[in-house]
């Protein structure tokens, strides 16, 4: 990759054409994609579906925001499902406490305890990985565990359900309301990522971010705390859990020891799908995005296909997200 | 230490009986010591298990004064049969076990069964299952949980139009998929669909959304379990769809339990594989040494379809399943 420093700025640079096509080729890939639902469904190119599927993907599109930071940064965190399962289940014991009488302030209440709680998960992970010094790979492979594991507690293996009906339908818009139209995660979604883009791109600390993934050593020497730019990558990421979380509460009103699982893997594809390069200096915020819509979109289009057997559907999503990244790696190299 | 104590008076019972064997209860006081090895709490069905043990343990143990019954968790297959081993270490009588993977528990469960001690299987059975590994079989039927859901379906609605929601691909799944197309065989019904939904709320929530919109018109869901059924209820509220006439879930959850048992129209049955099967087990096998029953054997539960009038006999609001 050249010119990593370089902020990218969502205009075109002058000096590369690189840059240009690399950014671009995840939405070309998700062009194609579109093309080829519409072939195997008229009904998939409905405005209901597309809404239905990107809605959807809500979840896995902004966790994916949060390991774009710290996947930039030259992290990883493995974590991320199981801190979903957990903070869910804290805020929803926490709303079933009942702690404050007036139900709104405590909605309210809960979705920050989500933020405090997703931020000193992120802050955990980042702290055994700087101070503590463990690989990225192993320390949220152990947080991973840590967090599955008091949520399975928590639950005692099954289900933790939101108990006050009136809670519930108090919370339930957040999910499956709409502002002017546009489901309310949708809106979230581009909210949470215009605000990682402009920290990413416009701030001092967002080139610091690309400096210490590109090279650890120069940004050391250049006089950036490295230890804390990597830190605070993975309590963004915590943050952008607890978004996540907020939104995912009200769609099913319960966790269970099951919630979340493998979320990690598929935030990680939609990051490395959107261009962002797994070993750090690079971070590409909108192709995040749609990187989170084309591994929705994939599973969308096999269940309304009625070409492909429901035993081959993991087969054919597989070959679907490796012809995508040769699209993509064909297109930047011309 | 509870249990200590409570072990040393039963010793000191004993004693007290076999001096002076006029005393009549010894019967009752004959000590026997069951170990239950049964799967952690993962996920639901095994949390019913855990909670289901539990409880009947007491029970038990409060029945019989000279019995003693350990329950012990295990995560996966190799730490349970360590926990087989620490079980048989400590003089079992018998073993009651719900093996989270049959095949590579064989050789923990056959040295209980050579030691002389009496065996329960529960559930899962290895590929070979005998009198050479077990006394006592008891599961629940996967064939029928299929099959009664595929009777009631062509019964309440002959000609109704059914999307099908799969567990993962396991012999588990496929034998309630055959069970089920039996069933419905002979009537009207038609599957238009079959997905997986790997026993999972939110895939199987995603796969309802994607039914709703493939098919305009769709008369019933059958996803064979309880826990996919709360995901396919929150995607057709969602879509405000009205077409659907009900949904057959499956195990018996307390949720879903209770929404038979309070008449709700989406959820008008549902198919027991339950949980509280391990306690069959147990109970058999305290009679195997309490009552002089002849318990020896496959016990195999129907698949029970839970209506509204039968439902409260199923229904543990204390479960956490």
């Amino acid at each position: 990759m050249t010119g990593v420093s370089t902020p990218e700025t969502g205009a075109t640079p002058k000096t590369s054409r690189d840059w240009d096509m690399a950014a671009v080729a995840p939405f070309i890939a998700l062009a194609l994609l579109l093309l080829l639902g519409y072939f195997a469904n008229p009904n998939f190119i409905s405005v209901a579906n597309l809404l239905n599927v990107i809605t959807r993907s809500a979840f896995i599109a902004i966790i994916a925001l949060g390991a774009t930071y710290v996947i930039s940064s030259g992290g990883l965190d493995l974590s991320v499902g199981a801190m979903v399962a957990f903070v869910a289940s804290l805020m929803i014991l926490f709303l079933n406490s009942g702690a404050i009488a007036d139900p709104t302030l405590l909605l309210a209440a809960s979705m920050l305890l989500a933020l405090a709680l997703g931020a000193a998960c992120g802050l955990a992970n980042g702290l055994i990985t700087t101070i503590g010094r463990i690989e990225p790979f192993i320390a949220t492979l152990g947080t991973m565990g840590i967090y599955r594991g008091l949520t399975t507690w928590l639950s005692q293996g099954g289900a933790i359900t939101l108990k006050d009906r009136g809670m519930q339908a108090l919370y339930r818009p957040v999910y499956f309301g709409n502002v002017a139209g546009v489901p309310i995660p949708i809106v979230i979604i581009f909210v949470t990522a215009a605000l990682a883009a402009f920290v990413l791109y416009r701030t001092r600390y967002g080139r610091h971010l690309i400096a210490v993934g590109s090279s650890e050593d120069v940004a050391r020497y250049s006089g950036i705390s490295v230890n804390r730019v990597r830190t605070v990558a993975y309590v963004v990421q915590g943050l952008c859990v607890a978004v996540a979380v907020i939104l995912y509460v009200p769609r099913l009103g319960s966790t269970s020891a099951t919630t979340g699982i493998l979320w990690e893997l598929q935030a990680i594809t939609a990051v490395v799908v959107g261009g962002t390069a797994l070993r750090g200096g690079v971070g590409r915020i909108w192709g995040t995005v749609c990187g989170a819509f084309i591994l929705e979109i994939v599973g969308n289009i096999m269940i309304l296909s009625n070409f492909v057997s429901e035993y081959l559907i993991g087969a054919i999503q597989g070959a679907i997200i490796i012809i995508a990244m040769l699209v993509q790696r064909s297109l930047m190299r011309r | 230490m509870k249990r200590r104590t409570f072990g040393l008076g039963a010793a000191g019972f004993v004693a007290a009986a076999v001096t002076s064997p006029s005393l009549g209860l010894a019967q009752d006081a004959k000590k026997v010591t069951i170990g239950v090895s049964i799967p952690a709490a993962d996920h639901g069905w095994t949390s019913g298990v855990v909670f289901h043990a539990e409880r009947v343990a007491k029970l038990l143990m409060a029945e019989h004064k000279g019995l003693n019954i350990i329950v012990k968790t295990s995560p996966d297959a190799a730490s349970q049969a360590n926990a087989v081993q620490d079980l048989a270490v400590q003089g079992l009588d018998a073993l009651v076990i719900l093996p989270s993977d049959p095949d590579p528990l064989v050789n923990a469960i056959q040295q209980v069964k050579d030691s002389g001690a009496f065996v329960a299987l529960v559930d899962r059975a290895p590929s070979v299952n005998d009198n050479t590994i077990r006394n006592l079989y008891v599961a629940g039927n996967n064939p029928a949980l299929g099959e009664v859901a595929g009777q009631y379906i062509a019964k309440t609605t002959p000609d109704a139009q059914v999307v099908v929601i799969r567990g993962l691909p396991i012999p588990i799944d496929q034998q309630r998929q055959d069970g089920f197309d039996k069933g419905i065989a002979g009537s009207k019904v038609k599957v238009l669909d079959r997905q997986y939904g790997n026993w999972n709320r939110d895939d199987a929530f995603r796969v309802m959304q994607d039914f709703l919109t493939k098919y305009p018109k769709i008369d019933v869901v059958w996803c064979q379990d309880d826990d996919m059924a709360v995901g396919v209820l929150e995607a057709i509220s969602q879509a405000k769809r009205t077409d659907i006439k009900y949904v057959v879930g499956g195990a018996g959850s307390k949720d879903m339990i209770k929404r038979v048992m309070d008449g709700d129209k989406m959820i008008p049955v549902d198919v027991l594989y339950p949980p509280a099967m391990v306690a069959t087990a147990m109970q058999l096998t305290a009679g195997n040494f309490y009552d002089q029953v002849p318990v020896s054997g496959n016990y195999i539960l129907d698949a029970t379809l839970v209506t509204k009038d039968n439902a409260k006999n199923f229904y543990f609001p204390d479960s956490p399943f």
